[in-house]
């Protein structure tokens, strides 16, 4: 529905597109599949209560808005978003690093994976 | 000097006028008088400096009493060089150091000079004498009251700085210093009333009596800023000049203003406080706290007569109003204060208490005296006064010395008779015998007489109520002696009791006192006893013996000056001051020629008074012109000549007096003249009749209840608004305004807190929920 919305008034190619059947990939697939990846790992990030799965989620969130750049950027034939896009992943990587390892410490501290359990910072 | 030649009036009057009136133009004096306060301010300097760089021996060395004894004494020999140099008649100006000298303007009144000056005439010089010659004798004294008290250097220095505010406020030659040794007295006989600063009882006597001269000092102080806005100055010389001359500063005259009748009465107020008048007396008893010299010095003979000698100094001012308003205020409380004192002092037990309602009394004589316009005999009195008082102060500073504290005249008995005590008695005997007033032998007669005889003398349209004041003086006088002597036939004669005082000396520590001996002259056996139960009072010792024995013969030589002139030595004095006063009244011994020699040379005519028939003009044969104006007789007692009879019947009254006390008091045997009956120190006849009396006498002993009326109307009020202050200030001011400024971010901060809730998924959703926000934004933006 909301594609409907969006394609009705931004891009008129859409409509093409759906109208005729099994067409070539338009950009607004990729968009479409990005937008769906980013919302479930948003509703990943607020459902899930397990720290690792929320660490997922997050990770879907970046891939989602990587297939985004990438779109684009082959849609306007720009490499700029694809090389940026390699640089999020390294950064990625590096924080998935990170945040494993933090993960673990917290584990070790309270022997559960569970996010409620640290709420102290609370005013 | 400047101000008079600007009101070219004013300095004819001045010097062309100048038989008429007491107003003389003072010379330069010698420079070397500023040794006078300067000596003792050395002393003070010196043991201020010992105790602070610890060189007192914790109180064991004896060289601050030794320095400040030997500064007080010469600071008497140059006083006394100086008055022997002195040229009787022209006061001395001394001018040490400029001071005070601004201006602010060319006008009259448009600069302040007050420079530290002296001026020395008559009445300077007599309060300077004894002041400084009693302060060497009474700190002599102190050297061995004090010994091996930890405060030894501490005393001294404020007692060197005491006879510094001393002169300071009597030698000044202009009211900003009196004003500055008024506050220094103030100031030492707080501190030394505090001396014993470890001791409720004396912290709160320090803060009564400071407290209390507030209220006096702030009449004082607004007293001298009205006399300097009426005059645009502040030095002597140039004040009384303008008040001879009957102008105020810019030259108008005096007669009928408001600042006549009110620059004497709030001066008045600063000398009832500093006096210990009624109602400011209250804090007078309370000052015995204080150790038994300073009693004597500060608190009897010198610095409770600041106010005589302030309303005596003003006397030209107090004359200014036709009326004499504040002169009548003067006699009438002067008079009530010597009787209510003295029925106090009839009915109290302890004896350094009732020497202090006597000097209350005594007081009160000497400010009727002002205020029956006897200079002469309240100076007087002033003089032998300091002599006897300080005597009976410090005899019975040797007994509180001697016996552990113990001032209870029940619990001592026939000191008379105990080894070592005879120079004691026989000095109590002799102030005893001055402050009744014995007839002949005693100066305390013949000052005492001469004020209660011009109460009589004085006109009652002059001093409304003269012959009142005069007929209570009489009665309290014979309340004096029966007071007086109760301490004496008690503690002194009869039978050989006593009963140690609570503390060891009434001070301070005893740790080692007396074990030496030697230093004090008396023996090693006289050490306390405490703790094997067994006292030995120990006797004074050379120093304490030396000045009662040597204060005792000055009460007694102080008879002379009274047949030293034709109005006494005293009178002579006065005659050379602002305070001079011929009343024109009396006098009728003084020879007819004599007489008016005198009137003519010497008249103090009050300034305002050629319109008030009153006393306008004294009836003097030599004046015939004045009669004029209107006639006023002398009064006389009982139809007889005042002054002739007053010897008799005050001898009357004093030797009734006497005689009641030794029947209530005396012992058996010939010190009562057969008619005491007393065989213990604690039982004696007055106990039959205090029954008989009622409450009376038990009102009398609690002081007629003042200091708990003075709490109920004064303090309790006082407290009463100092607690709704405080619940205003706690409720209002802490409560309301700051707390409740407070509150605010407060409740902010309840109202937004939990959204730090620390919980991971709630920052999350409120970002989602922010993001969503934003996105629906954009979405309708778009759309429309």
């Amino acid at each position: 529905m909301l594609i409907n919305l969006l394609a009705s008034h931004a891009a008129p190619q859409l409509h093409a597109a759906i109208e005729g059947g099994l067409g070539a990939i338009t950009l607004y697939h990729y968009l479409f599949v990005a937008m769906v990846m980013f919302a479930l790992g948003v509703i990943g990030f607020l459902a899930r209560r397990n720290l690792i799965i929320m660490f997922l989620s997050t990770e879907l969130m970046f891939q989602g808005a990587g297939l985004a750049l990438i779109a684009f950027s082959r849609y306007h034939f720009n490499h700029t978003g694809e090389v940026f896009v390699i640089f999020v992943l390294t950064v990625a990587a590096a924080e998935a690093a990170l945040a494993l390892a933090l993960v673990v410490l917290l584990f070790r501290q309270r022997e559960s994976l569970d996010a409620q359990e640290w709420s102290s910072l609370q005013g | 000097m400047t101000l008079l030649d600007a009101i070219p009036t004013l300095s004819t009057l001045a010097s062309g006028g100048a038989e008429h009136f007491a107003y003389h133009v003072a010379e330069a004096g010698p420079k070397w008088m500023a040794l006078v306060p300067g000596l003792p301010l050395l002393g003070a300097v010196i043991c201020l400096a010992m105790l602070l760089f610890k060189r007192d021996m914790g109180g064991r060395s004896r060289v601050p009493a030794y320095l400040v004894t030997a500064l007080l004494g010469i600071s008497f020999v140059v006083t006394l060089i100086g008055f022997l140099q002195w040229n009787h008649g022209q006061p001395w100006v001394v001018h040490a150091f400029e001071w005070i000298n601004v201006a602010w303007g060319s006008g009259a009144g448009q600069s302040l000079q007050a420079n530290a000056s002296f001026y020395m005439d008559g009445l300077s010089w007599l309060w300077m004498l004894f002041v400084t010659g009693l302060g060497a004798a009474i700190c002599l004294y102190a050297s061995e009251y004090m010994a091996n008290d930890k405060g030894y250097a501490r005393f001294f220095s404020a007692f060197a700085l005491f006879v510094v505010s001393m002169s300071c406020l009597v030698m000044g030659d202009n009211l900003v210093m009196l004003y500055l040794g008024w506050e220094g007295v103030g100031l030492c006989s707080y501190l030394l009333i505090g001396y014993f600063y470890t001791k409720p009882s004396a912290v709160a006597a320090a803060k009564k009596a400071f407290i209390v001269n507030r209220i006096g000092d702030l009449g004082l102080a607004l007293g001298l800023y009205l006399t300097f806005t009426t005059f645009g100055t502040v030095q002597y010389d140039e004040l009384f000049a303008m008040v001879s001359a009957g102008v105020d500063g810019s030259g108008h005259s005096l007669a009928g203003t408001w600042q006549a009748t009110w620059i004497p009465l709030l001066l008045m107020i600063g000398a009832f406080g500093k006096s210990a008048q009624f109602p400011l007396y209250v804090w007078l008893p309370d000052a015995m706290e204080g150790p038994t010299p300073v009693s004597a010095l500060i608190h009897a003979a010198t610095m409770v007569t600041a106010g005589v000698y302030l309303i005596a100094r003003m006397y030209p001012l107090f004359l200014m109003d036709e009326a004499l308003t504040a002169l009548h205020v003067v006699a009438y409380v002067g008079t009530f204060t010597a009787f209510l004192a003295a029925t106090i002092g009839m009915a109290q037990f302890d004896i350094k208490r009732i020497m202090a309602y006597s000097t209350l009394s005594q007081l009160g004589y000497m400010f009727a005296g002002l205020g029956v316009l006897t200079t002469n005999g309240a100076a007087y009195h002033v003089f032998t006064h300091a002599f006897f008082k300080a005597t009976l102060f410090l005899a019975c500073g040797a007994v509180m010395h001697g016996f552990a504290g113990q001032l209870d005249l029940r619990k001592l008995s026939g000191l008379w008779n105990m080894k070592g005590w005879r120079i004691v008695s026989v000095a109590m005997l002799v102030g005893c015998l001055n402050l009744s007033g014995i007839p002949v032998i005693t100066a305390g007669f013949w000052s005492k007489d001469m004020i209660i005889a011009e109460a009589f003398t004085t006109p009652n349209q002059v001093i409304a109520g003269s012959s009142l004041i005069g007929w209570v003086l009489l009665i309290t006088a014979g309340m004096t002696a029966y007071y007086t002597f109760r301490v004496f036939f008690r503690v002194f004669v009869g039978p050989v009791e006593f009963e140690p005082g609570d503390e060891a000396h009434g001070h301070g520590d005893d740790d080692d006192h007396g074990h030496g001996g030697d230093d004090h002259g008396h023996a090693g056996h006289d050490a306390h006893g405490h703790g094997d139960g067994h006292f030995h009072p120990h006797a004074p010792g050379w120093a304490i013996n030396f000045v009662l024995a040597a204060l005792a013969i000055g009460s007694t030589v102080a008879i002379l000056p009274n047949f030293m002139g034709d109005h006494g030595w005293v009178g002579g004095l006065l005659h050379d001051s602002t305070a001079f006063y011929q009343s024109g009244f009396g006098h009728h011994e003084a020879p007819a020629g004599e007489h008016a020699l005198a009137n003519s040379k010497m008249e103090v005519v009050p300034v305002a008074a050629h319109s008030a028939p009153a006393h306008g003009a004294p009836s003097h044969d030599s004046a015939p012109d004045a009669h004029a104006a209107g006639e006023v007789h002398a009064n006389s007692f009982l139809g007889m000549n005042a002054h002739a009879v007053m010897y008799y019947v005050s001898t009357l009254f004093g030797l009734a007096g006497l005689a009641f006390a030794a029947y209530l008091h005396g012992p058996v045997g010939a010190w009562s003249f057969g008619i005491g009956n007393r065989t213990k120190a604690a039982v004696s006849r007055a106990d039959g009749w205090k029954r008989a009396i009622g409450p009376i006498g038990r009102w009398a002993e609690h002081k007629w209840y003042v200091d708990e009326f003075y709490d109920l109307i004064l303090r309790t009020p006082l407290r009463v608004i100092a607690h709704i202050f405080h619940a205003f200030d706690k409720l209002i001011i802490d409560g309301a305004l700051v707390d409740g400024a407070g509150l605010l971010p407060r409740l902010l901060g309840r109202t937004l807190r939990p959204m730090q809730s620390g919980v991971l998924h709630g920052y999350a959703t409120g970002m989602a929920a922010g993001i969503g926000i934003i996105v629906l934004i954009v979405l309708v933006m778009t759309l429309s």
